[in-house]
């Protein structure tokens, strides 16, 4: 067959373009660097794990908006209420299987998986008429974009507070993932490794379809150049929806996951996390899901070890990576082209 | 004797913003032939492309393929109807490799092995740099292959007519040659070209027919080899747009 002829003998002499490895050697030396910093094995492996975990947590909920952001141009400062609504979903689904999550067997997980699928499925769907009412008459008015999608999170937030009420509401953790496990003298938190887990999941998800499927061909193209994907006989807008129902979609998901990570939700979580988010896919580099999976275990990494090491730095450490990682690669770590 | 209209353009106007481009461009493009559309910088030969395309909307005027109407039609649907684009820019994927700028312009394969390989050879065939650097990602190519795969995107699978926008920009004349090579066996095959040319070497090896635009309108239309073989004409519209492209 000839595909099989041509990337098989002909590619072997041809030399491949390599790919980057130096913002995964960052991520390496960092923890590397943080070891005699931190002193302690067992608390070095702590952080380690507590800053892959929040940065996990982080990529599932930053990976819509680079999505959203690198195929659609559009600045979605509206993000947040995505996230917020999610948590809050998660709230109401975990206190309707309460003879559940209140188990401490398996049926809390199932509780659980209950309350993220629930909170992608309305948090997609809000997004849907969040991009058709919202976002669709901004298209290429950036300026526009930032006002309306922040006018769209205030009013999110109101609805919110209209619905669940303006005071916080504990999301507790199910017995079944409370406390750590030893190894060592290293402390490592159940829900932590969960949340890893799933992050990890959503980034594998991610990197297959974009990479191995012909809707990652057609985002990925998108991302680059719009008009020439229509001219191919592509609707690039109902890729766009498609893509900003699942950006939503990963939002709540990933709302569901920072609101069991502090345990309690608010209906400004999603606008305090907002800054952060942005942080991530502007060091990953705008588009880029490899780099925001990259900046978002940097900024946990950073924030964990900054905390034990120097708490007062911790304060600005989000944006001190964000501007070393910006005089070192003024694109992100993995930009893409075009962009 | 020419043969029957695929694509007709009457009377098209074309407005970009505040800025009227097309003011009544008329012309055919004959089944199986190469069409060139020549003309000096800001003629409208990129905008009348564009504009049947769907890319930048006709204002007024009719455009009708095939004996239909593509005039409000979107890109995509105009695209499907058999129409293939390679723009100015060659609007490549850079961060996709070869196989991927093919797979995604082949409508009708999932992934690569669902690719139509004789098809694929005869590409090959015809671009052979593309073979080479299959799995190479499409940035890293020279200009001269990105413009081959360029080429290829549009002929990876049966399409009724290539519209082509001055393919031989920026490029060194060997692979100029190449690309006039690959065209050749595409019009021997019987393909129809509408091409947008500035190099008037490639526009008289490869034409049947002529257009020449200025201003947003066609000044001349007719038989590439009468514009060849006539002196006369040749200077009334070299003095129009071709001078500067000898």
């Amino acid at each position: 067959m000839i595909v099989s002829t041509a990337s098989t003998g002909t590619a072997a002499v041809i030399p491949k373009a390599q790919f980057d490895w130096r913002p995964m050697a960052l991520l390496a030396a960092l923890m590397l660097a943080a070891l005699p910093l931190v002193g302690s094995g067992s608390t070095w492996l702590t952080l380690t794990v507590a800053g892959l975990a929040m940065g996990f947590i982080i990529f599932v909920i930053s990976s819509g908006l680079t999505l959203v952001f690198g195929l659609m141009d559009v600045l979605n400062f509206g993000h947040g209420v995505f996230i917020a609504l999610g948590a809050f979903v998660a709230t109401s689904v975990m206190g309707g299987m309460s003879a559940f999550s209140a188990g401490g067997g398996w049926q809390s997980l199932v509780a659980i998986f209950c309350a993220m699928l629930a909170a992608m499925a309305v948090a997609g769907a809000v997004g849907w008429a969040f991009e058709r009412l919202i976002v669709r008459p901004v298209y290429g008015l950036h300026l526009k974009q930032i006002l309306i999608t922040m006018g769209g999170m205030i009013v999110g937030e109101e609805m919110i507070k209209v619905i669940w009420g303006p005071l916080q509401i504990a999301l507790p953790l199910p017995e079944l993932l409370r406390g750590a496990l030893v190894i060592g003298d290293a402390a490592i938190e159940k829900y932590r490794l969960l949340a890893s887990a799933i992050g990890a999941l959503v980034f594998v998800a991610l990197v297959y379809t974009l990479n191995r499927t012909k809707i990652g061909l057609l985002i990925r193209a998108g991302v680059q150049d719009r008009e020439m994907v229509e001219s191919l006989g592509y609707r690039i807008r109902r890729l766009f929806v498609g893509v900003f129902v699942a950006g939503s979609a990963l939002a709540g998901l990933g709302g569901v996951l920072w609101g069991l990570y502090q345990q309690s939700v608010t209906p400004q979580i999603g606008s305090q996390v907002n800054v952060l988010i942005f942080i991530v896919i502007i060091i990953g580099g705008l588009g880029s899901t490899l780099g925001c999976f990259v900046g978002a275990l940097l900024v946990g990494l950073v924030a964990n070890y900054t905390g034990f090491v120097a708490p007062k730095v911790a304060l600005f450490s989000n944006i001190a990576l964000m501007v070393a990682i910006l005089l070192w690669r003024p694109q992100g770590l993995y930009p893409v082209t075009n962009r | 004797m020419t043969a029957a209209a695929l694509l007709e353009l009457s009377g098209v106007h074309t407005h970009i913003g505040a800025y009227h481009i097309l003011h009544g461009v008329d012309f055919a493009v004959p089944e199986g032939e190469v069409t060139v559309l020549l003309g000096r910088n800001g003629a409208g030969k990129t905008t009348t492309l564009r504009t049947i395309m769907g890319l930048w909307p006709a204002s007024a005027g009719e455009l009708r393929f095939r004996g239909r109407a593509l005039r409000g039609l979107a890109t995509p649907d105009i695209a499907a109807q058999g129409i293939a684009y390679v723009p100015e820019n060659m609007g490549i994927f850079t961060d996709l490799t070869v196989k991927e700028n093919i797979v995604l312009a082949a409508r009708g394969a999932r992934h690569a092995g669902e690719l139509d390989t004789r098809r694929l050879e005869w590409i090959f065939e015809l671009l052979p740099a593309l073979k080479k650097f299959w799995l190479y990602p499409a940035g890293k190519l020279s200009g001269g292959q990105k413009q081959m795969l360029a080429v290829a995107r549009a002929i990876c699978e049966p399409r009724d007519l290539i519209l082509v926008d001055e393919p031989s920009k920026g490029l060194a004349p060997s692979i100029i040659g190449n690309l006039i090579t690959a065209f050749k066996e595409l019009k021997r095959q019987r393909t129809t070209i509408l091409l947008v040319e500035q190099n008037f070497h490639m526009a008289s090896a490869l034409g049947d027919r002529v257009a020449v635009m200025d201003n947003g309108r066609v000044v001349h239309h007719g038989a590439m080899r009468e514009m060849v073989e006539d002196a006369g004409l040749q200077q009334r519209l070299l003095g129009l747009s071709l001078g500067a492209h000898q």
